[in-house]
Formats: structure tokens, sequence, C-alpha cells
């Protein structure tokens, strides 16, 4: 919206290399040495290499090229730069996030659903009774949803008490609440970002799911309640994941936890060999049970 | 008396022919031409579009243009929709609005992309705006369903609702039942994005009943598709119509009426939507297909023969978005059946897989590129490329404007020579004069820089990642596009030396990106000192740059002209190098 005045008022002014937009490069005068400092170079400065090349790629480049393509076929699709897999570059391939955990919730429902006729990933546990945390007052939804959540899978936005701006983790990168704690204190409490009190705050707060420290990670659910992360086992946690929230101890009372009595569900049953969250199953759970009871009625 | 020149023209009559102008590069070379002009331009001017948020302030815009009515903002750069960049950089839409809520209390359209938009925003719009009529916001985020219900009640005359893949928390469904039931002016709806519970069904179904210019419906994925044909029956005159999961047990009452349904809208033109598709369901839409000029399947799973024979039955499509399932045998059918394609993108099915799940390579474009005479633009994921096959794309189609290839593997070479893909690429930049945007893959040399630099004289946005050897690549790109406005770079070797002696170039661009790069913390500080039209925004997780040696380099760079001097709503992980920041520290 606005023009800007004339270029040549800027050229006097530092002497840069304007005229570099025919490609021409400007007659030698006294070069000087990279090393200066504060001297804005110009394309003089630059190593005449354009002239040497061929259209085709002069010899020095097909060697090199050569070589890395050879790694490149040789790895089947992996890139030397490792960009496949589970080793995933950020921002690369560039597709957006919504269409990224679209895909990954076809993928889910398609494993899901073999020789089905093709509707969406079923709810599971349809009459699970949980405690339900009414966190700022958010309605209590009971409707239940036959299809994916998009933004489930994948990134999922994360908020820690009393520091303002969020994050996103991706939780196709982990594999088990250990990995995923370790990441979030990695990106909340490592940072030397913050200033002044948060930074104590921070310190305190570590180890974020064996209870022993001020907060807890809990995180929303598909149906809009409030759980502490570790009750489930993990992949039906990534599956009904919406957003996570590093929450202050003295916040989460009452939070709703899974009730391992309910027999009847199969996808409660924690299997011993995931050992990843026996840790929850220890301070935690017990804590708040032992807090409930003790509650004067 | 007075003499009045001949060429003294009555300000009303100017008025009257700027009138016209609409294009805003037009307006823009008006309002030079003499100081009566740009008055009398600035008065008049309607539309802004203000390409980076920050490059201007909301009070500059309002002092000079005293009374606008549609604005367009663009806030976080390009690659923030890739996760690149952080929660919390900015791009805050409030300023905004509460400036212009009390200069412009006639404003109609507010369009806005890639910004923060909280609910406090959308109810300072309701409140400030009651002529409301157009309000998009495409990939932005902040906002709840709180928001869009005031919106709802506010605004009467909103024509134009559009929430293009933005992130909206959910709270409640009901905010569609906040639109009056006097309200009947809408014409196009866009909730595609919106997750479950967001929507009332019951309440979407009466908006669309009483709007009769309903024109542009786009589902969320949980409508489901048994509710689809009722919904349609009550719109039989939509143009575009996004449907939501389609999928559902195959029932015969549920198919025929949808395929009644459909065959009664006699205008639709465009389908979209088609979430968790099966191919039970497709013939429903058969009766539409040789009318459809657009069809977006990417979100839909289908594959071969179905896809395909879907394809085969729309022969005026112009428009066509799918995933790689089509394979390059349904791009050939592709190309000989739809010979109005100005449109196509293939997106990936499974983009991280290590071996490719589909038959989908460079020949499917190469057929499409044979095959469409007026294909114009390409967005194209496969895992293989040869320059052979980018040479005769490139003669096939010398009049694409958009070229944008992604290589699965970044690094990837010539599958057949080995060799870089630069001659390729250099073909599609010396052939296609009239490209204005272009992404590059694959196994790059500092070469393909040297055609670009060359060739690509009316080339606007550039986006590279895994190329180049050196920094004379970048040197070609800035020295050598004069028309370059937007470049975005990722994981290159690119360095100081080109950055600095093209700084004045970074004045006659909207923005620079570049991360994972080389470009040291003391270049960016000097181009700070010494380029105060610039802001120079250094992004840093780890820590603020003083803590680190000059040479270091730097994580993320995002280099932008501003008339507006440097920001200061800027998160902990963002710092400015201005002439401030280095003298501090020096």
């Amino acid at each position: 919206t606005c023009s800007y005045p004339a270029e040549s008022e800027l050229e006097l002014g530092l002497g840069l290399s304007l005229g570099g937009t025919t490609g021409k490069t400007k007659p030698a005068t006294a070069t000087s040495s990279w090393g200066e400092c504060g001297r804005i170079l110009t394309a003089k400065d630059f190593p005449s290499v354009v002239s040497h090349r061929t259209k085709n790629g002069g010899p020095s480049v097909s060697v090199s090229g050569t070589k890395r393509a050879a790694e490149s076929v040789s790895h089947e699709g992996g890139s030397p730069t490792g960009v496949s897999g589970s080793s995933q570059v950020v921002g690369w391939p560039p597709i957006r996030a919504y269409r990224m955990n679209s895909l990954v919730n076809q993928a889910k429902s398609q494993r899901a659903d073999e020789g089905d006729s093709g509707i969406g990933e079923k709810d599971k546990p349809k009459d699970a009774l949980k405690k339900k945390l009414n966190y700022n007052g958010n309605k209590i939804s009971s409707t239940t949803t036959t299809v994916n959540e998009k933004g489930h899978l994948g990134f999922v936005k994360v908020n820690m008490d009393g520091i303002p701006i969020g994050r996103k983790v991706d939780l196709n990168a982990h594999s088990c609440y250990q990995s995923l704690a370790q990441a979030l204190e990695d990106m909340f409490l490592r940072s030397t970002n913050s200033v002044g009190a948060e930074k104590e705050q921070l310190t305190k707060a570590s180890k974020l799911l064996d209870g022993s420290s001020e907060f807890v990670l809990t995180y929303e659910d598909k149906e809009g309640d409030w759980m502490l992360v570790g009750d489930v086992p993990w992949r039906m946690f990534v599956s009904s994941v919406r957003r996570l929230r590093i929450m202050r101890t003295s916040e989460a009372n009452g939070l709703g936890i899974h009730k391992k009595s309910m027999a009847n569900h199969s996808c409660f049953s924690f299997s011993v060999s995931e050992s990843c969250y026996s840790f929850v199953a220890a301070p935690r759970f017990h804590d708040s049970n032992e807090r409930q009871r003790s509650k004067p009625i | 008396m007075q003499k009045k020149t001949a060429y003294s023209f009555p300000e009303e009559i100017l008025e009257h022919v700027f009138s016209f102008i609409l294009s805003d590069k037009d307006r823009n070379a008006a309002s030079v031409v003499c100081k009566s002009w740009y008055e009398i331009e600035r008065w008049c001017r309607r539309k802004i579009f203000v390409g980076n948020c920050y490059a201007v302030s909301p009070t500059m815009v309002i002092r000079r243009f005293p009374d606008i009515r549609s604005i367009e903002l663009k806030g976080k750069p390009h690659f923030a929709d890739f996760n690149l960049v952080p929660d919390g950089w900015g791009g805050y839409v409030l300023p905004w609005i509460s400036k212009m809520a009390g200069a412009y209390p006639w404003l109609e359209e507010i369009r806005l992309k890639r910004m923060v938009v909280t609910d406090e925003s959308l109810e300072l719009v309701a409140k400030s705006f009651t002529n409301l009529q157009v309000l998009v916001l495409f990939s932005c985020e902040g906002f709840s369903t709180d928001g869009l219900a005031a919106i709802a009640a506010s605004c009467k005359n909103l024509r134009e609702l559009d929430l293009r893949d933005s992130e909206v928390d959910d709270l409640s469904g009901h905010w569609l039942n906040h639109f009056p039931d006097t309200y009947t002016s809408l014409v196009s709806l866009n909730i595609s994005c919106l997750g479950s519970d967001d929507v009332s069904f019951s309440a979407l179904e009466r908006l669309v009943g009483r709007c009769p210019n309903l024109r542009r419906l786009l589902l969320n994925r949980e409508v489901p598709l048994d509710k689809i044909a009722n919904l349609l029956s009550r719109a039989p005159q939509l143009i575009e119509f996004g449907t939501g999961t389609y999928a559902a047990e195959l029932r015969s009452d549920v198919y025929s009426n949808l395929a009644e349904a459909f065959c009664n809208c006699k205008e639709l033109k465009s389908l979209s939507g088609f979430w968790d598709a099966v191919p039970a369901y497709l013939p429903v839409i058969y009766s539409v297909c040789s009318r459809l000029t657009s069809l977006n399947l990417s979100y839909a799973p289908i594959q071969n023969p179905d896809l395909t024979k879907l394809v085969s039955q729309c022969p005026s499509l112009q428009r066509m978005l799918v995933l790689d399932y089509i394979e390059d045998s349904g791009l050939e059918v592709l190309a000989s059946s739809c010979k109005d394609l100005q449109e196509l993108r293939v997106f990936p099915s499974d983009p991280f897989g290590e071996e490719p799940n589909v038959s989908l390579t460079e020949k499917g474009l190469v057929a499409v590129s044979s095959g469409c005479p007026k294909l114009q633009s390409v967005l194209y994921f496969c895992r293989q490329m040869s320059n052979a096959a980018l040479v005769t794309i490139a003669q096939n189609c010398p009049n694409f404007t958009r070229f944008r290839l992604c290589l699965l593997d970044p690094k990837i070479a010539d599958y057949r020579t080995l060799q870089p893909l630069d001659v390729g690429f250099g073909a599609i930049v010396e052939h296609c004069k009239d490209l204005r945007r272009l992404s590059l893959s694959g196994l790059l040399t500092d070469c393909v820089f040297e055609y670009i630099g060359m060739h690509a004289k009316k080339l606007e946005m550039l986006s590279v990642a895994f190329a180049g050897e050196s920094d004379l690549a970048l040197h070609h790109v800035l020295s050598g596009c004069e028309s370059l406005r937007k470049l975005e770079i990722m994981n290159c070797p690119f360095g100081d030396k080109a950055l600095l002696a093209n700084a004045a170039k970074l004045e006659t661009m909207r923005s620079l990106w570049m991360s994972s790069c080389s470009v040291s913390l003391g270049a960016c500080k000097m181009l700070g000192q010494k380029m105060p039209r610039l802001n120079i925004e250094v992004m840093d997780e780890k820590g603020p740059p003083d803590s680190r040696a000059e040479s270091d380099p730097v994580d993320k760079l995002y280099i932008y002209r501003s008339v507006a001097g440097p920001r200061f709503d800027m998160p902990p992980f963002v710092w400015t190098m201005d002439e401030d920041f280095a003298s501090e520290l020096s």
C-alpha cells in the first residue's frame, strides 16, 4: 500500500551493489579480505565460478552429485540426511498439519476396520464412568463420535500454567509416556527464556509424571473431559487426546481417571510388558484416591 | 480572475475515474503521480491488502486511507503451515481490529490469513462492524466457537463466513443457533475445519433452509453421510458443496436419497470433502460429474479403479485435487478426459513410508502436461523424477504460472542418470516465462539457482529446501529474480555473503525466511544496523543470541521490510536485530 522512495538514496549511503540485478560483475577495484568486519560485500567479492560451469554441470558437480545420489539410491528412499520414518525433519515434507493429521487418522481407521464397512474408528469406552472435571466452564459433552477428531493425532497444543505461550508437540514422534514427558520437560522447563519468577517455578517442576513435582500432566480428551495423563494405554491416549496442559498439582484434584474396575472393556487392562508407565501406577493414582477418601463428608 | 490551466481536472471526475481502478498496483501507481492525485486516491480507496501485518501499522493505514470497506491481512510466514514457526510468534489481529473499530465503522469485508484471532477480537468485530458482509479466517487460530457465536448473533448482513483450515477451539455446537431466525443472507459458509460437537446439525439445517441465496456450503467431517441428502434438498441452488465424512454402511434408502439429492442440484460445479470415502457411495455423484469444474478428493482414500472411473466422468474439470492413489494410470486417464484442466494437486497418501505404496511417478505428471494444454498450476508430491521428464513437462506447458514439485526424499537425484535435477528445473524456468511461483526439491546444486536467476524474471515466490552448495546460489536468486517478493529457504548451506551483498534487494521484497541455514548472528546484526527499514528477526528457542558467538549460525531468520519499525509483541524466543540491539551488545 505504500510507495517506496528511490533506491538511489540508499545506494549512495551504503555503497551497495545494486547493479547486481543484471548479473554483471563490477570492474575489480582493490579487493579486500573477507576478514574485515562491518563492510558489506559486493558481487565482485565472489569467486568467479559461474563462467566455468556448463549447462550440464561441470565435472566437480557431478562427482559430488553422484556420490549423494548413490547414497540416496542405496538407502531405497531413505536419504543421507535421515529424512524417513521416525527421524523426521520438521517442516519436511511440506504438508500442512491439518492434512497430516487427516492422513494419520485415515491410516488408523483403515487399519482398525479391515473387512469393515468403512466406518471410522469406533468409540471404545462408551459407557466408561469417568470423574469429570469441569475445567474453565467447559460444557461437559456426553455425545460420542464415530469419527476420529482432526488434530488428535500428530501435533497437539500444550499449555503450562503460568506460561502464556503455548507450544505444540508431535505425538507421532513418541511411542510412550516417558518419551513424551521428557520432550515436554525439555520444551517448557529446560529453556532459558523464562524471566524472573517463572524461572523459580520451572526449576521446581520436574518429573511431570511421577508425582514428585508441583505440576502434573493432563489432557483433554475428545469428549471434552480433562484427564490425568498416563492412566490408559499409550495408543488409546493418542487416539483420544485433543490437547495437553501442564497443570499445577493443586488444581488437579479430582481429575478424571479411568477406573481399572471396568472389567468389560479389555482396552483398560494394562499389559504388563508396557513398562513405560509403571511409574504412573504408583504415587499419583493412589495419592488422589487417598486424598478423596480422607475428605470429610 | 483566476486562471485555470488546461490541465486541471475537477476532483470529482478523477475520483470517478479512480473508482474503476481496482488493482492495488494500479492504485499505487496512480497515487504517486502527483500530490493531488495522492490525496484524491487515498480518500476514495476502499480496499486494502496488507501482505505482512507487521510491514505497516494500523494507525498508518488509517491515517492514509480514511474510508476503507475491505481489508485483507496476512500474518505468519508461509512456513508456519509446516510447523516451523513456534506458537506465540505473533500475527495478532486484535490491534488492527481495535484501531479499525473506531475508524472504519462501515467496514464490510475482513479477510485474514495465518493470523491469531481471539474471541475478544471476534466479539469486537461483531460489535463494531454492523455492516460486515464477509469474514474469511484462512489458516487462523486462537478463537473458539464463542467468538463465532458473537459474529452470528450480530452480523445481520453477513454473506460469507469462511473458516478455511483454521484451528478452532470447540466449546459448543450451538453457535449456529445464534444466527437469528430473521437472518437469511448467507451465501457462503465454510466450516470444514470444525471438529465434533462444533456444529449443531439441526441448527445448520434450519440455517440452510432459510437462506435462499446459499451457493457455497462446505461441511465439517463430522456431518454423517445420511444427513447430506436432507441438507442438499434444502439447498438445490448450491454451486459448491463439501461433504462431511463420506462413509457409511451401504443402505439402499440412503443411497437413493443421496443420488436424488445430488441430481437435483442442477448448478453444482464444485465438490469437496469426501473424508474416509468408500467406493460404494461414489456413483451417487455421477449425475453431477459432467458439470464439475472443481473436484477435491484429497481427503478420500479411494483407490483405482474406482478413482479413475470417477475421474473419467468429469470432462469439464478445471481443478483437481487428489491423493497419489490415482497413480500414473489414473493421471493418464485424467489427461485424456479433462482437456480443460488448469490446476492439479497430487498429495501423498503415505509421506513417511520408506517404500512407495502406490505407483505414482514422474510419468503421471508428464502425461497430464502432455494432454492438458491449459495446465497452469501444479503441486505434485512423488518419489522419483528425472531431468528428461522435467524438460518434457516444461516444453509441454510453457504457460505454467505455479509449479511446485515435492520429492519426498528431499535430496534425491535424477533416478535415471543419477545427476542433480538442475537441468530439469532449469528447463522449467526457461520455458515458462510467466512462472510466478516455484518450489524446488531433489538433488540440486548452485547451477539451478543460476538458471533461476537468469530466466525466472516474473518469479514472485520461491521455496527452497535442502538445495545448493554455496552462497553463490542465494546470490543468483537475489540478484537475478527481478520480481521476487517472497523467498523461503530451509536447510541450505547459504550464509552471510549473499545476504550482505544483496541487502538492498531485501527492501524490494515482502519477506525472506531462512531456517537451518548458515547465516551468522554477526551478519544479522550487521543487517539490522545498516538496514533500518528491514526488520531482522532472529528466532531461537535455545536462548538469547548474546549468549553465543558472532559466528554462530542462527536457527531461524525472518527478514521483512517495514515502515512501522520493529514490533513489540514478540515472544521470548524472537529477537529483533536493530540498531539498538547491536549497539547494546558492542
